[in-house]
């Protein structure tokens, strides 16, 4: 089975703490760190497992600039075979159905039984893989947390639906699937994966190589803000230990210690 | 302006809360809005939804057949990209259904497409200006959506409160247009969560611990200062993910809904997925090193400390208060 992986380099929010600059308008990205969005991690990892026990190959492609580079690396240390960068001045300012229409044309010079995406990014937008589907006219489920190979021409998967509650379904390959967290758990990847994979060339490919054609944007973002809030809580203020007296008081008044 | 439609979630025959709150969304769309609800599924719950929803719409279309039965996006995409006029404004509620659903119907029906918003502020011409949150809640974006060819947006829900009843909007059954529903992907079977050793949607005292614990190991704090204080212990996503406590702990959307007494989130930032599990207003003391945590808004008392190195000293000062 030919897997492809998108995988998005998003801030890694464990690392930083994500904020606005000085105006108020825009992401204060002065310090952040970089990373692999937490989802396409779970989506690499599925795609590798399921190469082990059927065959194939796995690609990772990324839309982005050089700096993206360091992500695909990240994801081959893992066990993918072939990292793709997509990247075009032509691409810098994208919607998600814009991102999709790349993601798409690319596809459609490819041959991939499977596509996966991760179920959201960091923008929250959980939208280009259900779009990218629809562009290819395959068939897409969302949030899937299992993966079973039924045969050469369909899964037998799984969604996570509210409350926790699992979905099974069967769906014709080739298809598109968005990877909902928790569904494995992603190998760690050494320095030394790493570095074994320093020199591997990736291609980089621009809106000619894919005959990639512009699309206008339907959502154009104008500026971040910090919305008015509402009263918030109550901030403790204090030592450790006046903090802790503070509370157990609290906790105490409300039925907090039994 | 588009003619605005509200896809309506049910359950059981039930309309969800999210079908009353999203004609208060048309409105703050459009104030002269009179919006249409759209009920599909099996004939028995559609009907009884309808009528639940009639009051709030000034039309309610209906369609039901067996293969609407359980909602299969696959198969309801194509039903609403038949049943919706060209140029509409579609709103859903923001959630595992409308995520499988809705960017792919943007594509069919060439609409514009926005997702989780959480606030309408107002149309110019053919632009609609929306509010969303990024990044979990960190930071709020803000944008312009083309509503030209139309537009599918996911709303979340509680961002509005449902109008008041009105007239009886009139319900229009369109079952006898569905075209063909068959799709390359079957619905088999629901498998519903796993029980675990507590049930914590009865506890009347929670710890929820989120990745601010950092490492496995660290969890003997939490079991210890729970101990202390004869609560249970649940937790964000993250932790279940990383397998260090069983789903059944989860809070959230994707997990268990609570409503204890008082619910003390450690290490947890406050997304929208997680707060959505907590019910009936209890008292919630956040803790967390970042002071400008989304949880702190939504907590009652907030306190910025290392979560690592503040727990055990409320242990100990909660063991020596007995
Ligand atoms: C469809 C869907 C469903 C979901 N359902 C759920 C759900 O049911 N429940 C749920 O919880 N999530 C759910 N999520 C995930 C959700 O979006 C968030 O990713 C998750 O809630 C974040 O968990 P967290 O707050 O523990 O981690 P993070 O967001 O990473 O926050 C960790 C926090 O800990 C703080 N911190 C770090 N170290 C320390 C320290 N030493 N001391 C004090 N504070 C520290 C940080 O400042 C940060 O605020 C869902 C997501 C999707 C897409
Ligand atoms: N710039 C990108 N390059 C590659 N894949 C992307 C990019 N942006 C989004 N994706 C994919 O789309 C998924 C969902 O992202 P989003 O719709 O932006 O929330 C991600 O998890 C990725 O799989």
């Amino acid at each position: 089975m030919n897997i492809l992986v998108c995988v998005k380099r998003v801030p890694d929010s464990s690392e930083n703490e994500i904020r606005l600059n000085r105006e108020g308008n825009d992401i204060d990205t002065d310090d952040l760190v970089y990373a692999v969005n937490e989802w396409d991690n779970y989506a690499v990892e599925e795609a590798i497992q399921l190469v082990d026990k059927v065959g194939g190959s796995v690609t990772v492609v990324s839309i982005g600039t050089e700096e993206n580079e360091e992500i695909l690396r990240r994801e081959m240390a893992m066990g993918a075979e072939t990292g793709v960068l997509l990247s075009d001045p032509l691409f810098e300012e994208a919607d998600g159905r814009k991102l999709a229409a790349i993601l798409s044309a690319y596809i459609s010079k490819n041959n991939f039984d499977l596509v996966l995406c991760g179920a959201q990014a960091d923008e929250g937008g959980a939208q280009v893989g259900g779009m990218l589907a629809a562009m290819q006219d395959k068939p897409y489920a969302a949030l899937v947390n299992m993966i079973e190979v039924l045969d050469d021409n369909k899964l037998k998967i799984g969604r996570e639906i509210e409350g926790g509650s699992q979905e099974i379904s069967e769906i014709e390959l080739p298809c598109v699937l968005s990877i909902q967290t928790g569904i494995n758990e992603p190998r760690y990847v050494s320095i030394r994966g790493i570095r074994k994979v320093a020199s591997v060339e990736i291609p980089t490919l621009g809106a000619a190589d894919i005959g990639f054609t512009d699309v206008p944007l339907r959502l154009n973002k104008l500026e971040y803000f910090q919305p008015e809030l509402g009263e918030g809580a109550e901030m403790l203020e204090g030592s450790e230990e006046e903090l802790a007296d503070k509370l157990v008081e609290l906790l105490q008044a409300k039925g907090g210690i039994k | 302006m588009a003619a605005i439609f509200v896809y309506i979630t049910h359950k059981n025959g039930e309309a969800d809360d999210t079908a009353f709150e999203l004609a208060s969304a048309a409105k703050a769309i459009d104030a002269a809005a009179a919006p249409s609800a759209i009920v599909l599924g099996s004939s028995a719950d559609v009907e009884q939804v309808a009528s639940q929803v009639a009051p709030y719409y000034s039309e309610v279309i209906t369609a039901s057949h067996d293969a609407l039965q359980y909602p299969n996006a696959e198969v309801q995409r194509k039903v609403l990209a038949s049943l919706l006029p060209a140029k509409a404004l579609l709103l859903l509620n923001h959630d595992s259904f409308s995520m499988d659903l809705a960017p792919g119907l943007s594509i069919v029906l060439d609409a514009a497409f926005a997702s989780d918003v959480v606030a309408f502020e107002g149309i110019q011409d053919d632009t609609l200006q929306l509010a969303r949150q990024e990044h979990g809640g960190a930071v709020s974006s803000r944008s312009t959506c083309s509503l030209e060819n139309g537009a599918i947006i996911s709303v979340r829900a509680g961002s509005f409160k449902a109008p008041e009843a009105g007239a009886q909007g009139a319900v229009v059954d369109k079952s006898a247009d569905l075209g063909d529903l068959s799709s390359k992907r079957q619905f088999v079977e629901v498998i519903a969560a796993e029980v675990g050793d507590v049930d914590i949607t009865k506890s009347e005292i929670l710890v929820a611990v989120g990745r601010g614990i950092e490492e496995e190991d660290n969890l003997d704090l939490v079991h210890e200062l729970a101990t202390a204080m004869g609560a249970d212990v649940a937790c964000s996503r993250p932790v279940v993910d990383a397998k260090w406590l069983e789903k059944s702990r989860q809070v959230g959307t994707s997990g268990q809904t609570v409503s204890p007494k008082v619910y003390l989130a450690l290490g947890i930032s406050g997304s929208f997925q997680h707060i959505g599990g907590i019910k009936g207003s209890p008292f919630i003391v956040a803790v967390n090193k970042n002071k400008n945590a989304p949880i702190f808004q939504a907590a009652d008392v907030g306190i910025v400390a290392d979560i690592l190195d503040f727990i055990p000293v409320l242990t100990e000062k909660i063991n020596a208060s007995k």
